[in-house]
């Protein structure tokens, strides 16, 4: 699986090149940033260069569609002890899919526990006996890409009441509490100075709903809890483990911040 | 804006060593705060503006230019913070060596981080724990270059 992990890689890092290089500079059509704001609610694409805009919008230049296309295979693969793939049990991800995405994280009923889309996934790969897939396998990032992707478009809606709540404080607080030798919070750079421009990057307002996203820095599409860590190495703080019960608070808290922004999965961003 | 709020200067009369104790158990460094200011050297030895002009940029050091603009040659000049051009004539050296040191000593809530600190801090990533972001050396260079900023 290595193999096509690094094969999808190398595709999608040439094909971004060839964008950028091939496209002149300002050709860049100003898509209607209107359907990415809400309120005063802003998803990264309203930030980003008109360059990698279009190349999101587009789906042929997009790099995120091959992990898409390649979660389709997943989709249909018989897997596990018992044989089944998703869509024997699901039917066509285009129906049984649509809006999923846009509701997780989520109370997994059977254990009361907040699940992020990554989880619920090897919860279905456990009840068809087959392995999870590790977090930031090409597998997990492609079939949790497709399944969001089914959300393109319909708003971001999460539950935070009832056996949520707690979850959503606990988000809270992460979220609005300083660390690492830089000793700053996620708010401060997302919330009280989204717009401003820190060395090299427009700070935006961190949302969620492009997740998992396609970075030219990663050369890869990644989770959300890649980006998390990423943020969180750059103040020289101690990174989380991939999955951990505090990370996937913070999921839903950031999903609910960002209540009724676009899915724009895969997101492509710098 | 900039200037230092009532109720911080009240507790800044007279002397306070180092950064206030908090969550991390490393043993705070010691410096005497008077008033709006640190008034001597952290080590008794002159800046040098010139390595100070380079710890302002470096990406790994001072990054100073990620938030604000300077009059230097460095790409990508941040607007998170104020622009210090002119800094040195708006401020006194001891001003700003306290405003380097630990920014959250004039303004509780700033997201400017604190350069010279090690107590106080949450979750700090294994590699940097216990050691402030730059030696008193490399602070006291840094004042020295914004000194020269007239
Ligand atoms: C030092 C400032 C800083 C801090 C603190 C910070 N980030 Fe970020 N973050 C960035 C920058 C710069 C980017 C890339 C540009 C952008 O989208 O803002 C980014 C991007 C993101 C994105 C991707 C947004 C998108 O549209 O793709 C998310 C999500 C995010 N951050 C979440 C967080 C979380 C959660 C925390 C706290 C654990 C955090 N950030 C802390 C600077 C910061
Ligand atoms: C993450 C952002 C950030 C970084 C990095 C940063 N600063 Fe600041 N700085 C600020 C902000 C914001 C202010 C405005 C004051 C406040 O927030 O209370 C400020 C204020 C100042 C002031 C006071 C300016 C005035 O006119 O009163 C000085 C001096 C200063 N910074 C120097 C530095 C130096 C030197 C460095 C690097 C060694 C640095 N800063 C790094 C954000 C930053």
């Amino acid at each position: 699986m290595k193999k096509i992990a690094e094969t999808l890689s190398v595709a999608a890092a040439v094909l971004a090149l060839a964008w950028v290089i091939a496209r002149p500079a300002g050709s860049a059509p100003d898509a209607s940033l209107a359907k990415y704001s809400v309120g005063s609610e802003k998803a990264g694409y309203v930030y980003l260069d008109p360059q990698l805009r279009a190349m999101e919008s587009d789906p042929i230049e997009n790099p995120g569609y091959l992990w898409v296309d390649k979660g389709k295979t997943l989709w249909n693969a018989a897997a596990g002890s018992t044989g089944q793939s998703c869509a024997s049990c699901h039917g066509a991800a285009e129906q049984a899919m649509r809006g999923v995405g846009a509701a997780y994280p989520k109370i997994d009923p059977q254990s009361g526990k907040l699940v992020d889309l990554e989880q619920r996934i090897n919860l279905e790969r456990a009840r068809m006996g087959a392995a999870p897939y590790a977090w930031e396998s090409e597998q997990l990032l492609a079939l949790t890409a497709y399944i969001k992707s089914m959300s393109r478009g319909m708003p971001v809606r999460v539950a935070v009441d009832g056996p949520a709540h707690q979850y959503w404080l606990e988000g809270k607080r992460y979220y609005e509490t300083r660390r690492g030798q830089l000793d700053m919070s996620c708010e401060q750079c997302h919330g009280q100075y989204a717009g401003r421009q820190l060395r090299g990057d427009v700070l935006s307002q961190g949302q969620t709903n492009g997740f998992p996203e396609y970075r030219l820095k990663w050369q890869a599409v990644g989770s959300v809890q890649r980006r998390f860590r990423s943020c969180d190495t750059k103040i020289r703080a101690q990174t989380l483990p991939y999955g951990s019960p505090e990370y996937v608070a913070l999921e839903l808290y950031i999903a609910s911040r960002g209540e009724g922004l676009p899915i724009e999965t895969p997101a492509v961003r710098k | 804006m900039h200037h230092l709020h009532a109720a911080c200067a009240v507790a800044f009369v007279g002397v306070l060593l180092g950064a206030p104790a908090a969550a991390s158990s490393a043993p705070a460094l010691q410096y005497t705060v008077a008033g709006d200011g640190i008034p001597h050297s952290l080590t008794g030895v002159p800046g040098d503006p010139t390595r100070g002009k380079a710890l302002v940029a470096d990406r790994k050091l001072g990054n100073c230019v990620a938030c604000h603009q300077l009059p230097l040659d460095a790409p990508f000049q941040g607007n998170v913070g104020p622009n210090l051009a002119g800094v040195g004539s708006r401020l006194s050296v001891p001003q700003l060596r306290l405003r380097v040191v630990d920014m959250k000593l004039v303004d509780a809530t700033t997201i400017m981080p604190a350069f010279y600190r090690v107590a106080g801090l949450n979750d700090v990533a294994q590699d940097f724990q216990g050691r402030p972001m730059l030696s008193a050396q490399q602070v006291e260079d840094v004042v020295t270059f914004l000194e020269t900023l007239k």
